[in-house]
């Protein structure tokens, strides 16, 4: 399942847009930046409440698909300013991490 | 004489820019075409010594050495120095305060992973002077 896919399916707004066409290969959820660093794997989707420039680091450092920002979690300015530079997908939800990594899932 | 060596000053408490030196060589390290576990156990390790850096230490510099066998960084700051690595090794212990925690990090898992993503780690540090971390990442034949 693609990004875009995802996206439509569970109505996560686009807030950046890297390539959207990207493959999703599983999920990681978590917060504190080193966890998520060595332990989510390319191509997962992260879900998170960090919406912070480090964030954007990581997830390209790791080669996540993408970030979902949940619980409708703030994005930075220059996060997202950082997300556009880099080409990383950002997409926003009013929905937590259980029930949209829930979702995935099932659609993986 | 080494296939590439890059170098980076990593500027103290500008979390903005952290994370750049290590994006930097996971983009030489992709083009020069090494598997990509390699790729990503020098860029945890990186990331993890470079934050650090920002962190703890008011930044410092930083030398990448990249060979076809292996890939050595050395990280040098001159910040505080670590009154105990014993101490500052275990899983979960950090010092960091709490704003920088609310940021993500300061889960006291940096020095550790280094250890576990590298093939050799040392450190030298003295106490109001600052630390010298030399990573080494071997390639596998
Ligand atoms: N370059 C450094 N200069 C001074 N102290 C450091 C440095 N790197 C690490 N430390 C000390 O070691 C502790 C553990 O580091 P680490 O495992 O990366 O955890 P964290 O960065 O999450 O606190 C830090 O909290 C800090 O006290
Ligand atoms: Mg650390």
């Amino acid at each position: 399942m693609t990004v875009k896919e995802f996206a439509q399916q569970q109505s996560l707004t686009v807030a950046v847009e890297g390539d959207l066409s990207r493959e999703i290969g599983g999920g990681y959820c978590g917060d504190l930046l080193s966890w998520v660093m060595s332990r989510a794997e390319s191509d997962d989707c992260w879900f998170t409440v960090m919406g912070n420039v480090n964030a954007v680091a990581v997830s390209v450092l790791a080669d996540c698909a993408c970030i979902v920002l949940c619980e409708n979690a703030p994005l930075d300015d220059d996060a997202k300013l950082k997300a556009e530079q880099q080409g990383v997908n950002i997409l926003l939800s009013e929905q937590n991490a259980y029930t949209l990594a829930a979702a995935l899932s099932k659609a993986l | 004489m080494s296939l590439i060596t890059l170098h980076y000053d990593v500027p103290g408490d500008d979390f903005t820019r952290a994370g750049e030196a290590s994006g930097n060589v996971k983009t030489h390290l992709k083009k020069l075409g090494f598997n990509p576990t390699v790729v990503r156990n020098v860029v945890i390790a990186l990331y993890e010594a470079e934050i650090n850096m920002v962190i703890h230490a008011g930044g410092g510099e930083i030398d990448v050495e990249i060979d076809p066998d292996q890939i050595r960084m050395v990280l040098t700051d001159h910040g505080p120095g670590i009154p105990d690595v014993e101490l500052a090794m275990q899983e979960g212990y950090s010092t960091a305060p709490d704003n920088v925690r609310a940021l993500g990090f300061g889960a006291g898992m940096g020095l550790p992973n280094i250890k576990k993503y590298t093939d050799d780690m040392q450190i030298e540090t003295e106490i109001g002077v600052g630390t010298t971390m030399r990573l080494r990442v071997d390639v596998p034949a």
